[in-house]
């Protein structure tokens, strides 16, 4: 199911993570991490070592999920952004370009209101880039479809995966 | 959703063990968790009640090694089996690449296997995805137990399309490992397609 898959190149992966440093910076934010919605990691910046990504991703994205779920309950289509306080860390997590998520790790040295709006400017650029990359994930210049590095998988290369 | 990083060099796709309640998914995620070489995974997640059923969903995520020079991720999630938490699990199937489907071998179980199954359709299609086409294994579970139902019982009942199936015993780990690989091939193989 070819729409079922994205495919992040070398330089849209640069683009994202530049995007995310100069986000972190502008909000004083401690940590940003961009999750696709099903849970994968994309890109992050900041103090990344100090959290655990990948249960982050898959617990934002779990997050995110349930609280559509509540949305379309209502009668909404989406609540476009959460925000979770604690003593001394905050999250703010938002959509960008309908099938990515962003959150936003900060302290007390922000506050919810920079952080929204430098979220609010930086998304629209991580929304452009995604749209870059959905058109890159199928067509490449000459309008033929990329070639995958999978399409030559043998069935050794799978067996060995298995063969501890 | 198969994503494929090539800045980090990563494969990563997500099953989802998927079967009635109390049939032993966490617990597969559990044996999985318990046999795997702590550089492998990750933590692993449990959303669950305080009487430790799966409220949300149990996450773990493993590392398979490289595969012509990319690093195979999989996420593997278990869904809540009990019948009331259906949005819940509808909401774990977003982004599946393959299933698995524990069932429970005891015969008063059978109803809710074969219950569970036509959720499990039902939902995927509400994602836009065909039960018939995706990545898919059978495991028959708590082997064990002494009211357990013939195999071929179960076979003819819950298997539609000759998939992988195989008759496991998860808090010992039998057949564990097998149906993970059975499914976790399939992924593979159907990425080697497109």
């Amino acid at each position: 199911m070819p729409a079922n898959e994205l495919v992040l190149y070398q330089e849209e992966f640069q683009r994202l993570e530049r995007s995310l440093r100069q986000l972190r910076q502008d909000a004083s934010a401690r940590a940003v991490f961009l999750f696709d919605k099903s849970g994968q990691q994309i890109a992050a910046a900041g103090e990344i070592d100090q959290f655990d990504a990948t249960s982050l991703a898959s617990l934002t994205a779990g997050n995110v999920a349930a609280t559509d779920g509540l949305a379309k309950l209502i009668g909404e289509r989406e609540f476009s952004t959460l925000h979770h306080e604690g003593q001394r860390d905050h999250m703010h997590i938002s959509i960008v370009g309908k099938r990515a998520i962003l959150l936003v790790i900060f302290d007390e040295r922000s506050s919810l209101g920079l952080v929204r709006l430098r979220v609010k400017r930086s998304s629209v650029e991580m929304e452009k880039i995604f749209e870059e990359m959905l058109v890159k994930g199928t067509r490449t210049t000459d309008g033929q479809a990329p070639a995958s590095p999978f399409a030559e998988i043998t069935d050794e290369d799978i067996d060995a995966l298995f063969s501890e | 959703m198969t994503f494929i990083n090539y800045a980090s060099r990563e494969i990563n796709c997500k099953i989802v063990y998927y079967g009635p309640g109390l049939g032993g998914k966490t617990t597969n995620l559990q044996y999985i968790y318990s046999k795997t070489a702590p550089e492998t995974k990750g933590k692993m997640i449990s959303l669950a009640t305080e009487t430790d059923r799966t409220l949300f969903f149990d996450f773990l995520p493993l590392d398979l090694g490289s595969i012509r020079g990319f690093t195979t991720r999989f996420h593997l999630y278990t869904v809540p089996g009990q019948v009331f938490y259906d949005a819940s699990r509808k909401l774990i199937l977003k982004g599946v690449d393959g299933v698995v489907f524990v069932a429970d071998s005891q015969d008063e179980r059978m109803d809710a296997n074969i219950e569970s199954i036509r959720n499990l359709d039902e939902n995927l299609r509400e994602h836009g995805f065909d039960l018939r086409a995706i990545p898919y294994a059978l495991q028959f579970n708590k082997r064990d137990l002494p009211s357990a139902l013939p195999v071929d019982v179960m076979y003819r009942a819950l298997n539609f399309k000759r998939e992988p199936t195989f008759e496991a015993v998860a808090s010992e780990g039998v057949g564990v490992f097998d149906t993970l690989k059975a499914v976790a091939k399939q992924i593979l193989v159907e990425l080697r397609k497109q």
